[in-house]
């Protein structure tokens, strides 16, 4: 009965602790030359340039939304002009930065562990080692600091966007006095909601990468493994970015 | 006595209560080809792995160049690696870069050459192993065979002192095995490198082994020239020989 308690709490501390472990050596790697820009430009493109589509989608629909319910629930008390501040609020505090890293752990997330996995249960990992280099300084480090420079952007594009679909939908659509729905908006977000919003995206950057190149670069059990490690990758990254955002949040604001 | 490139000494490795290496004491002689040969899962690939450092052992001592290599750390090991050449059971080229880009992978990473001398020892690799029209092509979109020519132009493209191959033949054709193994031989006279090959295809193994060592129940139980092991009369060699023989019809 201890041993069906205890034996997920200590694979939890355990994985945990090699996670941990791998992020410092990543880190450590990112600032020991030879500097690997071209890998790490390579990743921006694939993890930032190739998400904008998907990201502009999400953020103007769930600041479409937003705008639409909120609409309902203020004009009960003729408040209608709260709107903009709180589609804006939410996108920049919350919405913008923790949609966008879930749509980047499905999309990008998912890749960097079907692809480290494959590389794994096809020797490639086992290659470079072999090679005298370091796959984490290979395969991880670019990863990492790619999510964390291209998370923050992406997350500026989703706030925009989804601000300017709120603003679509509650002024041109419901009707809200322009002058209100801006001028509350203005009054009421301040930069460092931005700002915080930014730093949250940096580090859920840092959580969905590394969990997916964790889950992908220990892959064991060929083409099966590969699978269990790509959704694993998804569903822990996605849990732990929840999780750490209400603790961010909790101090943050 | 001739000179050993690789001497390993006890060495004991256990993944849970499976034990895969029960004291393996064999001696690999510079610039010959020495085959290991043993049943599939008999932990030949993890001996091979020993060699290079991928796994380490619960017990025993591997020397290189009279270092023992399992006490080294990773930077020390690295030193040691870049004399090592691995071709891997199924070549584990790079499937993000094109074939010269896999062979000129080590060239680029490990030395100061120009584009221009990389592009000069990338040709000459790939024409060694018969595949130089190939360089602009992806591995997806090789043959099994042409995969481990590639794999083995890349691992000789840093001039190592050994190479090791996992299963050079396995799942490929009777014909294409041969011709892998021919380029073995022939890169082998041509080069003296030290090789060391891991196999269950014991035919093919007899006809670039200088040296062969059968490996069995963890242990290495018989070690000669290839002669020597097929006047042997330890049970598990004979029932390993007779094994291969065609049966008649």
């Amino acid at each position: 009965m201890v041993k069906v308690l205890l034996g997920p709490l200590e694979k939890f501390i355990r994985e945990s602790g090699r996670i941990s472990i791998m992020l410092i050596e990543s880190i450590i790697f990112a600032f020991r030359p030879p500097f690997k820009l071209n890998y790490i430009f390579k990743q921006m493109e694939f993890i930032g340039v190739n998400s904008v589509f998907v990201i502009i989608l999400t953020g103007a629909f769930t600041g479409m939304v937003l705008a639409l319910q909120s609409y309902y629930g203020f004009r009960k008390f003729s408040s209608e002009g709260l709107v903009g501040a709180t589609v804006a609020l939410s996108m920049t505090r919350e919405l913008g930065p923790v949609l966008t890293s879930l749509m980047v752990t499905g999309r990008a997330g998912s890749a960097m562990a079907a692809e480290l996995g494959t590389m794994r249960v096809t020797e490639q990992i086992d290659a470079l080692t072999v090679m005298a280099l370091n796959p984490i300084k290979y395969l991880v480090t670019p990863r990492i600091i790619a999510a964390f420079l291209m998370l923050p952007l992406l997350t500026v594009i989703a706030d925009f966007v989804g601000i300017l679909g709120g603003y679509l939908v509650g002024v041109k659509l419901l009707g809200i006095n322009e002058g209100a729905y801006i001028g509350k908006m203005i009054k009421f977000v301040e930069l460092n909601d931005i700002y915080n919003g930014l730093v949250k995206a940096a580090v859920f950057g840092i959580i969905l990468s590394i969990v997916s190149c964790y889950k992908g670069f220990y892959t064991k059990g060929g083409a099966e493994g590969v699978g269990r490690s790509t959704t694993e990758a998804v569903v822990v990254s996605s849990v732990t970015i929840l999780v750490t955002d209400y603790i961010l949040t909790s101090f943050m604001f | 006595m001739e000179e050993k490139a690789i001497r390993i000494v006890n060495l004991h490795k256990s993944f849970g209560s499976q034990k895969v290496l029960n004291g393996i004491n064999l001696e690999i002689e510079k610039g010959k080809t020495t085959v290991i040969i043993g049943k599939s899962g008999g932990g030949k690939s993890v001996l091979l792995k020993h060699l290079i450092g991928l796994i380490k052992p619960d017990e025993g001592e591997i020397w290189v160049n009279n270092t023992d290599i399992t006490r080294l750390k990773e930077k020390e090991l690295n030193e040691i690696r870049i004399k090592f050449g691995m071709l891997f059971q199924e070549a584990a080229l790079f499937d993000s870069m094109d074939v010269y880009d896999n062979v000129a992978f080590p060239l680029r990473e490990h030395t100061k050459k120009s584009e221009k001398e990389i592009e000069r020892i990338v040709e000459e690799k790939l024409k060694q192993v018969g595949l130089l029209r190939f360089g602009d092509k992806m591995p997806s979109e090789l043959s099994g065979g042409m995969r481990k020519r590639v794999g083995l132009a890349r691992a000789l493209s840093l001039d190592p002192e050994t190479i090791l191959f996992d299963e050079p033949t396995s799942a490929l054709d009777p014909i294409i095995s041969l011709t892998i193994l021919d380029l073995i031989k022939e890169t082998q006279t041509n080069l003296h490198k030290t090789y060391v090959v891991i196999s269950h295809d014991i035919i093919g193994m007899f006809r670039i082994a200088d040296r062969v060592a059968l490996l069995s129940d963890g242990k290495i139980i018989e070690q000669g020239t290839p002669h020597e092991v097929r006047q042997s009369r330890n049970e598990v060699t004979m029932e390993f020989l007779n094994a291969t023989k065609l049966p008649v019809l």
